[in-house]
């Protein structure tokens, strides 16, 4: 399996200095653990960044920080472990890789999709983040997604199955990034459901009038 | 493109050029040149050494002893990077106090997880570097970072170790060093931007008042730059 779509570095770059929205970044973390070669990347950028605290001017710290350091090293050792739910039941092989599965709690079998109509499927996906959505999309094998465009940037990450547009072809660990300027029409391939996550700053724009009716209801 | 990838809280520091700030560092002015002994009480004890290869490599060393809970070398980790952590985290607006908190539990993180720090992986301040990124966005935008985990099953980890990788780390970051001490002022004032005051690439070009474009090709171009010092040929 190779990846052929990979972040841009900006966005990269964007994830390394910390300036990524929480969605955003779950995106690109997603890929990352799909993609040495972006890990590669996304070291290089923090020996920047490392370099960087290096090189500024240090400024005077308060003399009692240092003890106040050694105290908090000293008092007792608060659990540690992330907030994060804990191993899930996946299988040795999960669709989904972290840190996305545990914003979902569980690999695919184990989601509630809803309904999205064309018999593809959604599932909203909480986060932080209130300025941007993000979700999983299931679309059925050889069936178009819904024409839309975007309001802003939009993240498509595939997890399983693979999608085409008037861009290229997108498989596993592939990420497009879209912005307003691209009207295209995904479909997803032969073969087995196109699953992908897709964050957006902005709702999707239906073409058709009953996508655009729906949109309220199912909150696309 | 990012606007709203960004945290708004952390887009307002008084539009003040970094670049022109007299407090930034050795690679401003002149090219590379050597830290004047510092004048901090508090710094004193700090390797005196700023030759960035040997900084470099006894600040993995130190680190390594951190790893064992070394006091001492914790001790200087701290007078040479609390400083410097201290000025990276005021340099998006925040106040002194705020930036110490941070530093402290920085810090403090360093202290406790230094035992998984792997010097053949990572110089030290690139580790640190990511701990204080990681406790800026956990302390100051109280907002999660999503990471991948290598010990996921569905994690690809990386092939065969590239050539390259066996180049010590100590002479990668003397190459890093360099390459950044040859950037352009426009180009290490962008990368500055984008580092140190969490400004995505749409503030960027209001701050220093040039189109976007232009922010998007100077940092390219200095990663290009970069990466061409480093002899990283991608």
């Amino acid at each position: 399996m190779t990846i052929s779509h990979h972040p841009g570095e900006e966005l990269l770059l964007d994830y390394v200095a910390g300036s990524l929205a929480e969605t955003w970044s779950l995106a690109v973390a997603t890929h990352l653990a799909l993609c040495p070669m972006c890990r590669r990347t996304v070291s290089e950028l923090e020996a920047v960044g490392g370099e960087l605290v290096s090189a500024v001017a240090p400024v005077p710290v308060e003399d009692d920080l240092y003890d106040s350091i050694v105290a908090a090293t000293n008092a007792a050792h608060e659990d540690s472990v992330s907030s994060r739910p804990v191993a899930d039941s996946s299988g040795p092989n999960p669709i989904l890789p972290e840190p996305l599965r545990s914003y979902l709690g569980g690999d695919v079998d184990s989601l509630e999709w809803r309904r999205l109509g064309l018999g593809a499927h959604q599932l909203p996906i909480p986060t932080g983040d209130e300025l941007t959505t993000a979700r999983l999309l299931r679309i059925p094998a050889g069936r178009p997604v819904p024409t839309h465009s975007h309001g802003g940037l939009e993240l498509t990450l595939v997890l399983s199955g693979a999608f085409s547009d008037s861009t290229g072809t997108y498989g596993r660990g592939d990420l497009q990034e879209a912005d307003e300027s691209i009207d295209h029409q995904p479909q997803a391939a032969l073969g087995e459901d196109c699953i992908c996550l897709a964050v957006t700053d902005a709702p999707l724009r239906f073409k058709s009038l009953g996508a655009r009716m729906v949109q309220p209801l199912i909150g696309i | 493109m990012f606007e709203t990838a960004i945290n708004s809280n952390a887009a307002t520091f008084g539009g003040s050029m970094v670049g022109k700030d007299p407090k930034w560092d050795r690679f401003d002015a002149d090219g590379p040149k050597r830290n004047p002994a510092t004048t901090n009480v508090k710094t004193e004890r700090a390797v005196t050494s700023v030759d960035p290869d040997q900084t470099s490599k006894s600040m993995s060393d130190l680190l390594v002893r951190v790893g064992d809970q070394d006091q001492d070398a914790f001790r200087a980790v701290f007078d040479y990077f609390a400083p410097r952590l201290k000025a990276f985290l005021m340099g998006q607006g925040t106040s002194p106090q705020m930036a110490e908190e941070v530093v402290q539990e920085t810090m403090v993180k360093i202290w406790r997880k230094a035992d998984q720090y792997d010097p053949a992986r990572a110089a030290a301040s690139t580790w640190i570097f990511t701990i204080a990124r990681n406790m800026r966005i956990d302390h100051l935008r109280k907002s999660n970072r999503p990471e991948p985990d290598m010990n996921d099953p569905a994690f690809i980890p990386d092939p065969e170790p590239l050539a390259t990788e066996a180049i010590s780390q100590a002479q990668d970051s003397a190459q890093l060093y360099a390459a950044m001490a040859e950037l352009s002022e426009d180009q290490r004032a962008v990368l500055k931007l984008a580092y140190f005051e969490e400004k995505a690439h749409p503030e960027i070009a209001d701050a220093l008042g040039i189109p976007l474009g232009t922010v998007k090709s100077r940092i390219r171009l200095a990663l290009k730059n970069i990466r061409s010092r480093i002899g990283d040929s991608e």
